[in-house]
């Protein structure tokens, strides 16, 4: 009698296709990831309630219209490249100083943004942003 | 005169490391994706220059305002009356919450005061004015 071995098939998983499903899985996460984190201006809001005396000589009020005029202590009329050093020579008199923001019901929220951005990098650390209707 | 054939040398790029390599890449993608939980379209951001990254994605709650005076929490339309309401009981389930304002550019300031007004009644403190970075 004649014993006959059986043919071996490999074993072996064919990994040739590999990289081609790996690059397939690549592509997709390449095109899904979006690296754009969540940034913004913070700010901490008062608590509701809260409201504090506080000498008039401390406030620094910024008035903003609807065409992004600027009107610091309700005298005088600057324009937004000038906001930040206008601030910082005010901080540097009195360092105690609040800034109240206070914008117009119809600003644009590009505008808010442009001055609040301008009062924060003045390094203002007390912020106030007082609402429309007062 | 005799030309003799040059020494041939391998010509084929070796790709047997070519998965490992992709596998690789593969990982750092998978890893570092972030999917973008919500958005409402036709927002434009502002711009501005002192800008902070929020980290703790776990904590940001989004509420949106459109230049059509539309109040969006996460991607949902929601009434002004219920701004406070539906962040209050956020805040009950996680104080350390952080409430990303993105507004339209163009979105009224008052109706974003509005709402600020809002999210202090609702003991929503720590926000965010959702901006790009400029330039």
């Amino acid at each position: 009698m004649a014993l006959q071995r059986r043919q071996k098939s490999s074993p072996e998983i064919p990994t040739g296709s590999m990289a081609d499903i790996v690059f397939l899985l690549l592509v997709f996460f390449l095109v899904t990831t979006t690296m754009n984190q969540d940034k913004g201006i913070g700010m901490l809001l008062p608590p509701q309630g809260e409201s504090k005396k506080i000498q008039k000589k401390n406030i620094c009020n910024i008035w903003v219209n609807v065409n992004g005029d600027i009107l610091i202590n309700l005298s005088d009329n600057i324009s937004i490249s000038q906001l930040r050093a206008d601030l910082e020579r005010r901080m540097v008199e009195n360092t105690n100083l609040i800034v109240s923001l206070k914008a117009d019901e119809e600003t644009p929220y590009n505008v808010f943004i442009d001055v609040l951005d301008e009062v924060k990098l003045s390094g203002a650390e007390r912020i106030s942003l007082a609402s429309p209707s007062e | 005169m005799n030309f003799k054939k040059k020494g041939g040398v391998a010509q084929s790029i070796p790709t047997g490391s070519m998965a490992d390599i992709t596998f690789l890449l593969l990982i750092f993608f998978m890893v570092s994706t972030v999917f973008v939980r919500f958005r409402v379209s036709g927002i434009v951001l502002p711009k501005a220059e002192k800008i902070e990254e929020l980290k703790k994605r776990r904590h940001i709650n989004y509420l949106w305002v459109s230049a059509d005076r539309k109040i969006y929490i996460d991607d949902k339309v929601a009434n002004i009356d219920d701004v406070a309401g539906i962040f209050y009981n956020r805040r009950v389930t996680d104080p350390r919450m952080i409430v990303s304002v993105k507004c339209d550019q163009r979105a009224p300031y008052g109706l974003i005061s509005k709402v600020l007004e809002e999210l202090r009644k609702a003991d929503a403190l720590r926000i965010n004015f959702a901006a790009n970075r400029e330039g």
